[in-house]
């Protein structure tokens, strides 16, 4: 998959879970919640949404690859090869 | 002429050395000043003084103990003459501070706090000699409602970004009334989550990502399913006297991102599975953080579950949420040593936390209560 | 209509003029108002106009002039009588009080007493204890007559031809600071209400009450809070008796704070019976305690700075409405 689609994924991912960040303010290397209150409940329901919108399954152990907006977009581009 | 006191700095406290002075005789004081310091059995605290005035005379030399409602100062109230040589004024005998007796709030305010239903002993004041003013009232009012406008259905609006959800008043005024009302008793227990977390992992193991569930959610069941066996945890105190619940919700704490919380009930959670709790959960935070609760979501509450989640600390001491009685807390799990069947293993444990009213139920009760909700946790596959 | 530049003194004189033009039963008298052209100067050239008959000099005897004045307005004349001040009027009060007052009410309606009574009062002149007091509520206290204080020149030139026209006893307080006031008048202006006090300045934060020589200090105070940013409402009494409670309570019930300012003594005051109205009519309305901003308890002082520190003063009107919003 693309780059830029799995950009798209993400953002429209992030924005149902928390409307209320911004994703380009985001420091894409840092942790998301380091940066926001982002809880498991948020972490969980990023990882829904990206698992409906990319048609994969995450296992609860990757979800450390979901921590960080460049982490995630690695983690999904291996996992989407 | 006003007396300033020895003030208790705590239930214990009997008697106070006074350290330092920080005003002297003339100087102006202003409520909330700080005026004195004072060294007490927990160490030295700054006392504040609760009046406008003018020192008069300070009774006591630094270094004095004195017991804790002796005069300590003399004011002269603002207004109030310069006392003129004459016949000494009778002793004044050691009373409790008088302008406790009754808030100080302007009719006006008065009038609108018993309109909105808000309690004035809650309430700073702002205007003159720290009265509570109608502006005072209104501030708290919208506060107030501007939670009612997070629980109420919004639909043409959009969800949280910049919206001004000042609900610190509401907070402040639910909190001050806890804590001056409920008489909290304090129960700590640690809980081995290795079991739960085994069972955990295994359900999200062989369940699709949207079906998983979160530790949260095992917690909120586990205090649902011993507040229904133990009914003296899950109601209310009203009218002096205690009021079971009409059935367990779980109010469960949830932090807004843009600051402040709010704890919507889970309705009648000791009656759902867990996947039923966890859909429910998540919806309730989703609604929550978007502001769009419900009024008897958010009232509803018959106990109240306070979870730091993942990032926190190890313990909390959390305060009823009235007319609550009781409130179970939950820190962030942590790695230890722990012994288990004679060995020292790395395990993961959480601190479990009770806060409940004394008024209502005694700490060997809650001892049981907390019991019963780590006892159930050891053994997810019961819940 | 043009108007023209003048002083309260010319716009009270212009009104006694035209008074006098207008209705041939009208006539002035009291002490020094003929060849002195009054105390405070107010009837200058009006002898020379009208004659010894309509401008009558009487003897030092405040009780016996208004005596008779009120023997002229029984009889059917419109007498404007000139007391030099309110403290030489205690001389008159039992005229006043016990005939001005009653004689409608004694006499079943037959007989009404259409007196005007004019008065200097106030201090700030250095004229010293018996001649600075201002007593507007021993006569705002009386039933039976009515008491206005003209603080405008609009109010100066149009009260004295209402009161005329008022078929009872009229007493009218000027105060000696006002006398020198200038400003634009219409060249039209006449007759006024004496029923309503006037908003001179709209504000929402607090309610200033005052009257008479008080209006500038109050109205100065107001400029002052406003650059602190508090907004002010300035009333103006108008009339003392009877009072108009409804502007009173309707401004206070907006702003919830108010201060008198009256240059009364502060006990048994104008400013207290202001106190007690607000406190029955509006008691659930306030945000603050009122306050009062009143003269010293002292006989006025002779010494310029001791007068002025007993007097009320825009420093202590701002202070006392600080202190009522909290600041």
């Amino acid at each position: 998959m693309k780059t830029d689609e799995l950009e798209r994924v993400m953002r429209t991912a992030l924005a149902g879970v928390a409307p209320d960040l911004e994703f380009d303010e985001l420091d894409p290397e840092t942790p998301i919640r380091d940066q926001a209150d982002f809880d498991s409940m948020d972490t969980l329901n990023f990882a829904i949404a990206l698992s409906r919108a990319l048609g994969i399954d995450i296992p609860e152990s990757d979800y450390p690859h979901l921590a960080s907006l460049a982490e995630c977009r690695r983690y999904l581009a291996m996992r989407t090869g | 002429m006003a007396d300033f006191l020895m003030p208790s700095l705590g239930a214990d406290m009997d008697e106070g050395t006074l350290v330092q002075w920080e005003v002297a005789p003339g100087d102006t004081v202003r409520r909330g000043q700080v005026v004195a310091v004072v060294e007490t059995a927990k160490g030295a605290i700054d006392v504040e003084i609760f009046r406008d005035g003018v020192v008069e005379e300070l009774l006591v030399e630094p270094g004095t103990t004195v017991p804790v409602g002796q005069p300590i100062a003399r004011l002269r109230e603002c207004g109030e003459a310069e006392p003129t040589p004459g016949p000494a004024p009778a002793p004044a005998t050691a009373t409790a501070e008088p302008d406790t007796a009754r808030v100080r709030a302007s009719p006006a305010a008065r009038r609108q706090a018993e309109a909105l239903g808000i309690d004035l002993e809650a309430l700073a004041g702002s205007g003159p000699d720290g009265a509570i003013t109608l502006e005072d009232v209104g501030r708290a009012g919208s506060a107030r409602e501007s939670m009612a406008e997070a629980v109420a259905p919004a639909p043409a609006k959009p969800a949280a970004p910049g919206r001004p959800v000042d609900i610190r008043g509401a907070i402040a005024a639910a909190m001050s009334r806890a804590k001056r009302e409920i008489p909290h008793y304090y129960l700590g227990h640690w809980v081995d989550l290795s079991p739960a977390n085994e069972w955990l992992a295994d359900w999200n193991a062989s369940h699709p990502v949207a079906e998983r569930l979160l530790p949260a959610v095992l917690m909120l069941r586990a205090v649902a399913l011993a507040a229904a066996r133990f009914p003296d945890f899950n109601g209310f105190w009203r009218d002096g006297k205690f009021v079971a619940g009409d059935g367990v919700h779980v109010g469960t704490a949830i932090s807004l991102r843009r600051g402040g919380l709010v704890a919507p009930a889970l309705k009648n959670a000791d009656r759902h599975s867990l996947p039923e709790l966890m859909d429910a959960f998540r919806d309730l935070v989703g609604r929550a953080r978007a502001g769009r609760l419900t009024g008897s979501e958010l009232l509803g509450g018959t106990i109240t579950v306070s979870s730091l989640g993942e990032q926190g600390v190890e313990e909390v001491y959390p305060v009823i949420y009235p007319p609550q009685v009781a409130i179970v807390g939950f820190g962030t799990p942590v790695e230890r040593p722990w012994v288990v069947g004679g060995r020292i293993e790395p395990r993961w444990l959480v601190r479990a936390t009770l806060a409940a009213d004394h008024r209502v139920s005694d700490g060997r009760r809650g001892a049981l209560f907390l019991e019963a909700v780590t006892g159930l946790l050891q053994e997810p596959e019961t819940l | 209509m043009s108007a023209a530049r003048t002083t309260y003194r010319e716009a009270v004189r212009a009104a006694i003029r035209a008074a006098l033009l207008d209705d041939e039963r009208v006539f002035l008298m009291g002490e020094d108002v003929g060849s002195y052209g009054g105390c405070f100067g107010v009837s200058k050239g009006l002898l020379e106009e009208f004659g010894p008959e309509r401008i009558r000099d009487t003897p030092l005897s405040e009780s016996g002039f208004t005596g008779a004045g009120i023997g002229a307005a029984l009889g059917g004349m419109r007498p404007i009588v000139e007391i030099m001040t309110v403290n030489f009027s205690l001389l008159a009060l039992d005229q006043i009080v016990n005939s001005a007052a009653t004689i409608r009410h004694m006499s079943d309606g037959q007989f009404s007493v259409p007196l005007v009574i004019r008065m200097a009062t106030g201090a700030g002149r250095q004229l010293a204890a018996q001649h600075s007091h201002s007593l507007e509520s021993f006569y705002a206290h009386v039933p039976g007559i009515r008491v206005v204080a003209p603080a405008t020149l609009e109010d100066a030139r149009g009260m004295l031809p209402a009161a005329l026209a008022d078929p009872d006893p009229v007493v009218i307080f000027e105060h000696t600071s006002l006398y020198n006031l200038e400003g634009e008048l219409a060249e039209d202006a006449g007759a006024v209400d004496l029923d309503r006090a006037a908003i001179r300045r709209p504000g929402r934060d607090v309610t200033l009450v005052t009257h008479g020589g008080s209006l500038a200090k109050t109205l100065a105070a107001a400029a002052t809070l406003a650059e602190e940013g508090i907004e002010a409402e300035v009333i103006d009494l108008r009339s003392l008796r009877p009072l108009d409670d409804a502007t009173i309570i309707a401004s206070v019930s907006r702003t919830r704070r108010a201060v008198m300012v009256d240059e009364g003594w502060r006990t048994m005051s104008l400013a207290a019976e202001l106190v007690t109205r607000i406190v029955e009519q509006a008691f659930y309305e306030l945000d603050a305690p009122l306050a009062r901003v009143c003269t010293a308890e002292v006989p006025i002082p002779y010494p310029a700075h001791l007068e002025q520190a007993a007097l009320p003063s825009a420093d202590k009107i701002v202070a006392a409405a600080r202190r009522l919003t909290g600041g």
